[in-house]
């Protein structure tokens, strides 16, 4: 498997405070599926312009979606609501990368 | 939990719109001098750009408005329990209308340092018996109560700030 940390790019509306609480749970839970990965916070219309630098975008807002990096909208570090398949997800995404 | 004081919690029979549940809610703030009196503006004009609404596991639903960190004085959070459920638009899909019978407001001001206020708010969230409880009082100190009661599974987050 590819060694390379992985980078996420995390987005809110303003990149006050949501998208810190994003970033930490999803580092802490692909630790525990042994995949280290580094989080970027950014406002949702900063989105565009980090892109290229990442390997996956996640975002609580909309944020468009022909970035050409892999992007997953989702409230799941907010409400609980699906949160083990987005972590799936997102474990999938990076080891296929 | 974090900096919730009963003056800052209000069950409301009835409002109009998710503007005056943010207006009553400021309010609440702005007399303990927790914010600046462009707080209230603020918050609801960013609702209108970038709402906060957000379905939850059960029935009842939340959601969570704030503001740029310029207009907080001091950290502080205030809670408003709707009797009946106001529309404020979704997080993740804005054309959306979510049902809100929960609103937390957060004033922070150092938000790397305040993340707990959030992860707390989202603990409680994520816990839809809490939920249900804080929906079904009838004062403001059962809310304290609740949620002093520290009876939420933690979430697990350690912050690194």
């Amino acid at each position: 498997m590819n060694q390379r940390v992985k980078r996420i790019l995390v987005a809110c509306g303003t990149a006050i405070a949501t998208s810190t609480l994003v970033a930490v749970q999803i580092q802490e839970e692909m630790a525990k599926r042994g995949l280290t990965v580094e989080t970027r916070q950014c406002k949702a219309t900063e989105v565009p312009s980090y892109a290229q630098d990442v390997d996956l975008i996640v975002s609580t807002t909309p944020v468009p979606q022909n970035l050409g990096k892999p992007v997953i909208q989702t409230l799941a570090f907010l409400t609980g609501v699906g949160k083990e398949e987005v972590l799936s997800q997102i474990e999938k995404i990076l080891k296929e990368l | 939990m974090l900096g919730l004081k009963e003056e800052h919690i209000l069950l409301i029979d009835s409002a109009h719109d998710a503007m005056e549940v943010i207006n009553l809610l400021s309010q609440t703030l702005e007399e303990g001098g927790y914010v600046k009196q462009s707080f209230r503006q603020a918050v609801w004009e960013r609702e209108q750009s970038m709402p906060t609404g957000l379905e939850l596991s059960g029935e009842i639903h939340a959601a969570i408005p704030h503001a740029d960190v310029e207009h907080v004085n001091s950290p502080a959070l205030a809670v408003a329990i709707l009797k009946e459920p106001i529309p404020f638009k979704c997080m993740v899909e804005p054309e959306k209308d979510i049902p809100v019978r929960l609103v937390f407001l957060l004033a922070m001001n150092e938000p790397k340092k305040q993340i707990e206020m959030l992860q707390e708010v989202a603990t409680i969230l994520q816990d839809s018996t809490l939920v249900q409880k804080i929906a079904s009082v009838s004062s403001r100190k059962e809310v304290v109560e609740l949620l002093t009661k520290d009876q939420s599974p933690s979430l697990g987050v350690t912050t690194s700030t």
